[in-house]
């Protein structure tokens, strides 16, 4: 899906007269798709383990309205409001957890009827009108960027440079050592040559795109954010323990069961986690639009699902992972973005999307299948 | 009417890099019941596919002939308007539909695609007649037993107006009971002039009441023999599907027994939805290390339901009881208590139970002791491969590498890896649900072989087994499981079938439920 993700930035980039690769583009396209991107990354977790949750996009609106109230409307501060807001979530996603792990009713009954219930709450809570005039630190989450230490250079954020070049060295450091622990346990590696060749094309996208990112206007803090929990779920995804209890709940539940893993817990934490992110998308989304309003979050859900299977995972269960959920998403977000470029009316994008998603996941298929 | 009815000539078929059949030459004759025997992988699943239609014809090469036709089937719907029937060892019936609606599935009573459900009903129960099933035809397909699916199945195919049945390991689910019921059947049917080709592992089984036997190995066909002039024994018939003597089908044992392990006091344990019907009633064992411990029974006897409630209260409500290892009484109120407790249960249903098919076979090896490999909650990759590749090695599992998806295994590999991801958790004490169900009898001996490393490492092993022969030939000590509870108690010297069968039908003989 990296390859159709390549093809596709490179269609529109062709089509829009590079306009999609400008920097003020590349910066809109994070920040737009950001939202997205996080609950991509809490959906991909409950559809390893047989799950879905249609409920994410009135999370999403409810959260943002609770926030809206407790800044405006109470003066709670913004640190405070996102605390708080983010523990709503985790209860939110507690509530749903608990009916799906531990009742075992279906996870699409128990988040449709969350999908009804959070939205008319949202409804309820913001009497039908929207709050602006939010607070201008939280309007910074969305809006902000990571400040150039080093002044206003003529055009250039010198720090972004930085930070790609520092995360270059990482990237090499990281790359080298997982060679050589590879080489300790006679793992076979690919020759010498074509690891330097990959490695040099990381750090020559890695660099184009910070580069890319100081001509407008630097870091998004979104971006940090982003970052972070990619970096941090995959890790726990492919690394952990508790990621391979994830993928053995999905995988199959009973197996799992019987060789001592707690899966209705597993099941319960991951609705948890996709409250928190819900709650964490609500938060952006309401930071971007600089108000709380009854129609967040529509259909945030299915574009997040969309995502998920357009990177790979698996309607059945204990397949997907976090960077596919990315790549789909992102597959998406190219699209959105550079069909807006080139003038096509919203309406026909949607449609268009429609279409995409169900040739990209029967493309995948067609890939795997073959290869039995 | 010609004496051979089906005559299948040099058929050969190619997987992508496997030649799963080469040049299998196979004659049935008109009438009777031809048994096709063979280790797994030999090709007799395979050659039924071809056969029935499954693989259509230009996927293969060579000539099969029926009713002295050359036929070139491109379906099953074809093969079957020949009068070609198959029944898959996994049973194609729809459990949340009757009988009736079963027997007639694509092949509906119908004019001008409405359902006729009179005539369906009365033209059901013709059927169920003819194989004596006992059932209304509206009954829920789930709510019947295996045995009487297995009747089903065959309803089925008499509907289909077959005049050769196909059956792939039809008693290997099935108690003593329905499988005699089924053989006495497929007699039945013979007499009403309707040839079965029977795949199975059960030579005693084939050897009561196969006409002519067909051996095949490596995808050859090794011989044909005929029942009433050839001398057909079962070490004869053993000998073609090994390619070798295989006089001794158990290890030798030689037993190392020490003192109590493992002990069950007054275990009692109720249905979990049948509000107070109990299921296991007042049951005492016990193992010692070094020691193989037999339970025997029909199926209904309760030993899945035992083992699963003592591990980790897996199966049943309202349990009570005691638990003692090595003298003292312990808690498994889950099954990562069990884990840690040393107690490992290997399932019966190693597919669903057992294994998680899409995964490899290192992550399945791993599974149920993760910290093993892990440190600060963090998996250790290359130490994960380190001991799947031990195990490969110790196990003699038959795959090019761990990475290897274990639902692409067959069944004795898949069942390997099982018993490694059940070494790997350390226990002391194992129980083995029908380790070698659905295994060829080489890799049984494998297995055997394991199981008795196992004991004499120190561990206690409990063996649950629907064979008779295979609990006499690898236990020291044998229970008797009976209606839920424990119906009798013998030493291997003094056992035979006849006492345990006594035992296991609750008609007498053994000491009663008891400790020590």
């Amino acid at each position: 899906m990296i390859i159709a993700l390549i093809f596709i930035m490179l269609l529109f980039q062709l089509l829009s007269d590079g306009i999609l690769m400008q920097p003020l583009n590349i910066t809109n396209l994070i920040l737009q798709n950001s939202y997205i991107l996080v609950l991509a990354i809490g959906m991909v977790l409950v559809i390893i383990t047989g799950h879905i949750d249609l409920s994410v996009g009135s999370i999403a609106a409810v959260i943002g309205a609770i926030a809206a109230i407790l800044m405006v409307h109470m003066q709670v501060p913004v640190w405070l409001t996102l605390i708080i807001c983010l523990l709503i979530g985790a209860l939110i996603g507690a509530w749903q957890g608990f009916w799906i792990a531990y009742v075992g009713i279906p996870a699409f009954i128990v988040t449709l009827a969350g999908m009804l219930l959070f939205r008319g709450l949202t409804m309820v809570i913001l009497e039908g009108q929207s709050i602006a005039s939010l607070p201008q630190s939280f309007l910074n989450i969305s809006s902000g960027f990571v400040p150039d230490l080093f002044g206003d250079s003529g055009g250039l954020h010198l720090t972004t440079i930085l930070v790609g070049v520092l995360l270059s060295l990482l990237l090499i450091w990281s790359e080298w050592r997982q060679r050589a622990v590879q080489k300790k346990y006679g793992v076979e590696t690919v020759h010498i040559s074509l690891f330097i060749v990959k490695v040099a094309l990381l750090v020559a996208v890695l660099n184009a795109f910070m580069f890319i990112l100081a001509s407008y206007a630097g870091i998004p803090n979104l971006l940090i954010i982003l970052v972070l929990l990619i970096a941090a779920y995959s890790f726990i995804t492919n690394r952990t323990v508790i990621g391979r209890h994830i993928y053995a709940t999905g995988g199959n539940v009973k197996a799992a069961a019987l060789s001592g893993i707690k899966t209705k817990r597993v099941t319960f934490m991951v609705f948890v986690n996709m409250g928190v992110l819900s709650a964490l998308a609500g938060i952006i989304f309401a930071s971007r639009l600089s108000a709380a309003t009854p129609k967040a979050g529509n259909l945030f859900e299915l574009d997040a699902i969309a995502a998920c299977f357009i990177g790979g995972a698996s309607a059945t269960g204990g397949v997907g992972t976090v960077i596919g959920a990315i790549v789909g998403g992102l597959v998406m977000g190219v699209m959105n973005n550079g069909m807006s470029l080139i003038g096509i009316s919203v309406d026909w994008q949607q449609a268009i999307k429609g279409l995409v998603l169900l040739f990209a996941v029967a493309f995948d298929f067609y890939i795997k299948n073959r290869s039995n | 009417m010609t004496e051979v009815i089906l005559e299948m000539k040099d058929i050969t078929k190619t997987f992508p890099g496997v030649k799963a059949l080469d040049g299998v030459n196979m004659k049935v004759k008109r009438g009777e019941i031809h048994a096709l025997v063979g280790e797994n992988g030999a090709g007799k699943s395979t050659l039924m596919k071809v056969l029935s239609g499954v693989y259509p014809h230009d996927t293969y090469s060579g000539e099969i002939i029926f009713n002295g036709e050359r036929c070139e089937f491109k379906d099953i719907k074809h093969s079957e308007e020949r009068g070609i029937v198959i029944i898959h060892q996994e049973l194609a019936l729809i459990p949340y539909l009757s009988i009736a609606e079963n027997i007639f599935l694509s092949n509906e009573r119908q004019r001008r695609g409405i359902i006729n459900w009179h005539e369906t009903t009365m033209e059901a129960r013709k059927l169920m007649e003819r194989v004596g099933l006992d059932e209304s035809p509206d009954t829920l397909v789930m709510n019947i037993g295996v045995g009487k699916q297995q009747l089903v199945e065959i309803a089925k195919a008499l509907a289909k107006k077959v005049e050769l049945l196909i059956l792939d390991e039809p008693t290997a689910a099935l108690n003593e009971d329905d499988s005699k019921n089924l053989l006495d059947l497929l007699v039945e049917l013979k007499k009403q002039g309707i040839t079965s080709i029977l795949i199975s592992h059960k030579l005693n089984e084939v050897m009561a009441i196969a006409d002519s036997i067909t051996v095949l190995r490596d995808g050859r066909t090794i011989e044909t023999m005929d029942v009433r002039q050839d001398q057909v024994t079962e070490d004869r018939i053993i000998k073609g599907m090994v390619g070798r003597d295989m006089t001794h089908r158990y290890p030798e044992r030689k037993a190392n027994i020490g003192e109590v392990l493992f002990e069950v006091r007054g275990w009692n344990v109720y249905h979990p939805l049948h509000a107070g019907r109990k299921i296991i009633h007042d049951v005492h064992f016990h193992i010692r290390r070094g020691e193989i411990v037999g339970i025997a029974g029909l199926m209904g006897a309760g030993r899945t339901e035992l083992a699963m409630s003592l591990f980790g209260r897996s199966y049943g409500r309202q349990i009570s009881g005691t638990i003692l290892k090595n003298g003292r009484e312990i808690d498994v109120p889950d099954v990562s208590a069990a884990i840690r407790h040393g107690i490992a249960y290997v399932t019966e249903d190693r597919k669903n139970y057992g294994l998680i098919l899409i995964d490899d076979i290192k992550r399945n090896t791993t599974l149920a002791n993760l910290q093993k490999i892990s440190r600060y909650g963090i998996t250790q990759e290359y130490r994960e491969v380190q001991e799947a590749e031990m195990f490969r090695a110790k196990m003699q599992i038959k795959t090019p590498s761990v990475h290897q998806k274990t639902g692409n295994l067959s069944g004795g590999n898949q069942q390997k890896v099982v018993l490694s991801k059940w070494i790997f958790a350390e226990p002391e004490v194992l129980i083995l649900d029908e380790p070698t169900r659905g295994i060829d009898v080489g890799a049984k001996y494998e297995i055997y072989t394991i199981i008795q490393q196992l004991a004499n490492d120190g561990k206690g092993i409990l063996v649950i087994s629907s064979e008779l022969p295979e609990i006499l030939g690898i236990c020291d000590r044998i229970y008797a499981m009976c209606e839920g509870r424990i119906t009798g108690e013998i030493s291997r010297e003094d056992a035979d079938q006849e006492k345990l069968m006594k035992m296991m039908t609750g008609t007498g003989g053994g000491k009663l439920g008891n400790t020590g």
